[in-house]
C-alpha cells in the first residue's frame, strides 16, 4: 500500500452559520478511483470545492503529495497538481482543442505563440489517454459532450495534475459515451493519477471505483472497499435518517375521485415515455435525483417546456399544453421552485403579485371589485402574514411569499396544481403551513402533484409516489414506502441490475 | 437584538418607496419658489398656462415613454419620429386646408405603425430595444432627408397649425386657454387610467420580472409591443402640436427622446422597468421644462440643456441604484 496522494482530516465548513460539512476524513491513493456518494445536499460539492481550492476549510487539514496545503484559490490548487472537471465545462467553444488545453500558458518562441509545439504537445497528451484520434486543431464547439470532457481532462493533465476531481462526469453523457469515459479513467489510473469521482449513479460507482466514501448531512458515514459492499447497503448508508415532522392525514380511498390528468407516452428533449394518471383529491409525489427530470415533468405539464410527443387529457378532454397560458386555460397551476426568479415580482405589492394571473387571463374593468375581494379572501385563507396588501412582496418571508403565489393560482380555481419544491427556502414553521395547504387543496378536490427533493416531505405528503431517473419514470411506490425504496429507485439499484 | 442598522444614505433618501411621488413634487415646489423669486409674474395664470401649453408635447412624450420604460425597454426613436411626422405633414398638406384631417389621421397611423415595428422587432426578433429604436431613429432621419431632398418642402395649413397655436380667448379667471391644454388634460387622464388598469399593472409586472409574468399567463411580447405603440401614438400627438407651435424643420423633434427619458427618470420611474407611475413621469416632464425655464431666467445658456439632462439621468439612476442595493 502506497502513501496517500491526498489526505483530508477533520474537514469542516459552515456558510452563514449553517454547518454544511463537519469532521470529514478522506484519503486518495495514487492510481486510485475514490468515489464520493450521497444525497442532494450531503455536502459532496462543498467538499470538492474545498479540495480544489475554491473554499478554504473552516476546520481540518489538507495534505497533498506529502505536504500540508492551504490553497489560496483554485489556481493555487491547480499549480499544486489538482485538476477538476466540472459538470458544466469551462471551455471556449470558438477555440481549438490545443488552444483550450494551453489557455493562458501557450508555449512560446521569441515571444510569439509556438503553434506547432502547442499542437504537438496536445496531440501527445491526447494519445497518452488513448484519444489520439482527436485532432488537436478542431474547434471545441464542434465536439460532442464526451469529447469536450476529454479536452477538460487533458487540460488538467497539461497542468501536471496528479489528482483529478470529476464532478458528476456522466451527467451529460449518453449511455455509449459512458464506456469511453470508463476507458479514459482506467488510463489515468495507469499513469498513477488519483481520481475523486462524485456521482449519483451507483452503477458507475461500482464499475469504476476501488473505494467509496458515503456522505450524509455533511458528515462522513463510512468509507468502504467497493467489492465489499452491495448497492442496497450503500443506499441505506446514504439515507438512514429518522422520519420527523407532522403531516396531515392522507386521502382515504373514497376521497380519491376520477382520473383528472392523464399523460400517455409523453416525451420531449429531457423526458421519455411518461405515462401517468393523477386523480382528483390525491397528492402524487415525484421523487428522484436532481436532473432526473422531476422539475422537467412539472414544467412540461405547465407548458414551459412542453411535451413534443404523446397526449395529455384533463377530465377526459384532450388538451394541448403549448404554453403556460394554455396550461392555465386548461385548469393547471404551477408553483415554481425558483420563487425569486420566476415566482414573485419583487418591487410589486402583495396585491399586485396575487392578482397577476387573474389580470393576465381575465382582464377588464368589470368585476374588478369582486375580484379584489376574492383575492383578499384567499390571502386570508392561506393565512398570509404581511403588514398589508400594499407591502412590497420582497420584504415578506419565503413562506409568506409562497402563500401569495399560491393565492394567485387559487384565484383561477385550478383543477390541477403542480408544486415544484413547495417548501424550498422556507422556515420550519411555514413549512407545515404549506403542507397543510397542499393537503387541504387535495381534499377540496384538486389533483395535486408535488415535486420534492426532501424525502421526509415527499413521503409525508404523498398518497402515491413516482420516482424519476434519467428522464423516465423509474417506478411507482405506494404511501408508506421507505426512504430506501425511493433512493433505490432513484439511483437505479432495483428494476435494473447494477453494472 | 442590538444590532445598529447601517444607514449608508441619509434617511431622507431611503424613506420614500421607490416610485414615490414625494421627491418630484418637492423638487417642483423648490423650482416654483426659485422662479417666484426671480420672475414673479411667471406664476400668474396666463403665463403659467402658456408655459403648460408649451410643455405639453414633452409631457405627452414622457407619458408614452413611461409605458415603454416601465415594461423594461427604451424608446429612442420618438424624437426622430416627431421630426419625420412634422416634415411629412408639411409636404403632404402643402398648405392645402382640405388635406388637414386626412393627414392627421395618417400621422396617427404612422405613429402606431412605427411603435408596432419597434415592439415586434424587440419582442419577436429579440433585438434589445436600445438597438431597435436607435436603428429606427437612424432609419427615420435618413428616410426623411431622402424624401425631402435635404430641405423641408411644402407647408402646414392654418387648420393644422391651430392645434398647437390657437386657444379659447378670454376664459374667465384664466385668460387664454390653449387647445393643447385640452389635449394634455385628455391624454393625462387616459394615461393615468390606463396605468391603473389591468394592462397597466401587468406592464409593471412585466418590467419587474418578465419570467414571473410569462409563467403567470402574461403574453409578455404583446404587452411590450402595446407599450411601444402607445409611445408611437404619443409621438404623433406631440408632433401635431409641435408642428403648429414651432413650425417645420429637421430640428422639430431633435433631442426629444432624451428629454422624455430624462423626464421619466426624474419622475421616479426605474430604468429597467418594474417601478414608477405615469403621473410621476408627466410631473417629471413638467419639472424638467421648469428647470430649463429657470435656467433661462438666470441667463444660463440654452446650450447647456443636454448637459443638464445627462447629469439628471446619471444622478437619478445612481441614487436609485445605490438605494436599492443598500437594502
Amino acid at each position: 500500500m502506497s502513501d496517500p496522494l491526498l489526505a483530508l482530516q477533520g474537514i469542516g465548513k459552515s456558510f452563514l452559520g449553517v454547518r454544511v460539512l463537519g469532521g470529514v476524513d478522506l484519503e486518495v491513493r495514487p492510481g486510485e478511483v475514490h468515489a464520493v456518494v450521497g444525497e442532494n445536499g450531503a455536502g459532496k460539492s462543498t467538499l470538492m470545492k474545498i479540495v480544489s481550492g475554491v473554499y478554504p476549510p473552516d476546520e481540518g487539514t489538507i495534505e497533498f503529495a506529502g505536504a500540508q496545503r492551504h490553497f489560496s484559490g483554485p489556481r493555487d490548487a491547480q499549480r499544486a497538481g489538482i485538476g477538476i472537471v466540472h459538470q458544466e465545462f469551462n471551455l471556449l467553444p470558438q477555440r481549438t482543442v490545443a488552444e483550450n488545453v494551453f489557455l493562458g500558458r501557450e508555449p512560446r518562441r521569441r515571444g510569439l505563440v509556438d503553434r506547432r509545439a502547442m499542437l504537438g504537445r496536445a496531440a501527445e497528451l491526447l494519445a497518452s489517454v488513448g484519444e489520439g484520434s482527436l485532432p488537436p486543431d478542431t474547434r471545441v464547439g464542434r465536439l460532442g459532450v464526451a469529447q469536450q470532457q476529454v479536452v477538460e481532462i487533458v487540460k488538467a493533465l497539461a497542468l501536471d495534475a496528479r489528482l483529478i476531481i470529476m464532478d458528476e462526469p456522466t451527467a451529460a453523457l449518453a449511455d455509449h459515451e459512458v464506456g469511453q469515459l470508463r476507458a479514459l479513467v482506467r488510463r489515468l489510473q495507469q499513469h498513477h493519477i488519483g481520481v475523486l469521482y462524485v456521482s449519483h449513479r451507483l452503477a458507475e460507482v461500482f464499475d469504476l471505483s476501488s473505494r467509496i466514501t458515503v456522505l450524509k448531512d455533511g458528515r462522513r458515514v463510512t468509507t468502504v472497499n467497493t467489492d465489499e459492499v452491495t448497492a442496497d447497503q450503500l443506499v441505506r448508508h446514504m439515507v438512514g435518517r429518522e422520519l420527523s415532522g407532522y403531516y396531515a392525514e392522507r386521502a382515504k380511498p373514497d376521497e380519491r375521485g376520477p382520473v383528472r390528468l392523464a399523460v400517455r407516452a409523453g416525451g420531449n428533449r429531457i423526458l421519455r415515455d411518461i405515462n401517468l394518471q393523477l386523480r382528483a383529491g390525491e397528492v402524487l409525489g415525484v421523487g428522484g435525483l436532481r436532473g432526473a427530470g422531476r422539475s422537467a415533468l412539472a414544467r412540461s405539464l405547465f407548458g414551459v417546456s412542453p411535451f413534443t410527443t404523446g397526449a395529455v387529457t384533463i377530465d377526459g378532454e384532450p388538451v394541448r399544453l403549448r404554453s403556460p397560458r394554455a396550461a392555465m386555460r386548461a385548469g393547471i397551476a404551477y408553483v415554481t421552485e425558483d420563487r425569486k426568479g420566476e415566482g414573485i415580482v419583487a418591487g410589486l405589492s402583495v396585491l399586485d403579485n396575487a392578482l397577476l394571473a387573474s389580470r393576465a387571463v381575465r382582464p377588464g374593468w368589470a368585476g374588478r371589485g369582486a375580484r379584489a375581494a376574492r383575492i383578499r379572501d384567499l390571502l386570508a385563507a392561506v393565512e398570509l402574514r404581511a403588514a398589508g396588501e400594499d407591502q412590497d412582496i420582497r420584504f415578506l418571508s419565503g413562506g409568506n411569499q409562497q402563500k401569495v403565489v399560491l393565492a394567485r393560482w387559487l384565484a383561477l380555481g385550478p383543477r390541477v396544481l403542480l408544486f415544484d419544491e413547495p417548501t424550498r427556502g422556507i422556515d420550519v414553521g411555514s413549512k407545515s403551513a404549506i403542507h397543510d395547504l397542499v393537503r387541504r387543496l387535495a381534499r377540496a378536490g384538486a389533483a395535486v402533484l408535488v415535486v420534492s427533493s426532501e424525502l421526509p416531505e415527499l413521503l409525508g405528503l404523498s398518497d402515491r409516489l413516482i420516482v424519476m431517473r434519467d428522464g423516465r419514470i423509474a417506478g411507482e411506490l405506494p404511501a408508506g414506502s421507505s426512504e430506501e425504496d425511493v433512493v433505490a429507485l432513484a439511483v437505479g439499484t432495483t428494476r435494473e441490475s447494477v453494472g | 437584538m442590538e444590532i445598529a442598522e447601517r444607514r449608508p444614505l441619509p434617511l431622507r433618501l431611503r424613506r420614500f418607496r421607490a416610485g414615490s411621488l414625494v421627491p418630484i413634487v418637492m423638487l417642483l415646489a423648490v423650482l416654483l419658489v426659485l422662479i417666484a423669486v426671480r420672475q414673479p409674474n411667471f406664476l400668474a395664470p396666463p403665463s403659467l398656462l402658456s408655459f403648460l401649453g408649451r410643455s405639453t408635447p414633452i409631457i405627452l412624450l414622457a407619458a408614452g415613454q413611461y409605458f415603454v420604460i416601465v415594461s423594461g425597454e427604451f424608446d429612442l426613436s420618438v424624437g426622430s419620429l416627431v421630426t419625420a411626422q412634422v416634415v411629412v405633414a408639411a409636404r403632404l398638406i402643402d398648405s392645402e386646408p382640405s388635406r388637414t384631417w386626412p393627414v392627421v389621421a395618417l400621422l396617427l397611423t404612422f405613429g402606431i405603425l412605427v411603435g408596432l415595428i419597434n415592439g415586434l422587432v424587440t419582442t419577436r426578433l429579440r433585438v434589445p430595444s436600445f438597438i431597435t429604436t436607435l436603428g429606427m431613429f437612424l432609419i427615420l432621419v435618413g428616410a426623411v432627408y431622402l424624401w425631402s431632398d435635404g430641405a423641408p418642402k411644402g407647408g402646414l395649413s392654418e387648420e393644422f397649425r391651430r392645434f398647437g397655436r390657437r386657444a379659447f380667448e378670454d376664459v374667465p379667471g384664466l385668460g387664454r386657454v390653449q387647445y393643447a391644454l385640452l389635449v394634455l388634460l385628455a391624454v393625462a387622464t387616459a394615461a393615468v387610467l390606463l396605468s391603473r388598469s389591468d394592462f397597466g399593472r401587468t406592464l409593471v409586472a412585466v418590467g419587474g420580472n418578465p419570467r414571473t409574468a410569462e409563467l403567470s399567463g402574461v403574453r409578455v411580447w404583446r404587452a411590450k409591443t402595446i407599450a411601444f405603440v402607445l409611445s408611437g401614438l404619443a409621438a404623433a400627438l406631440a408632433a401635431i402640436l409641435l408642428g403648429g407651435y414651432s413650425g417645420v424643420s429637421f430640428q422639430a423633434g431633435a433631442g426629444l427622446e432624451f428629454a422624455a427619458i430624462t423626464a421619466v427618470v426624474l419622475g421616479g420611474v426605474a430604468l429597467g422597468g418594474g417601478r414608477g407611475s405615469v403621473f410621476g413621469a408627466m410631473l417629471g416632464a413638467l419639472t424638467l421644462e421648469m428647470l430649463f425655464a429657470l435656467l433661462n431666467f438666470y441667463g444660463v445658456s440654452g446650450a447647456l440643456k443636454s448637459t443638464v439632462q445627462g447629469a439628471i439621468i446619471l444622478l437619478a439612476v445612481a441614487v436609485s441604484s445605490v438605494r436599492s442595493t443598500s437594502r
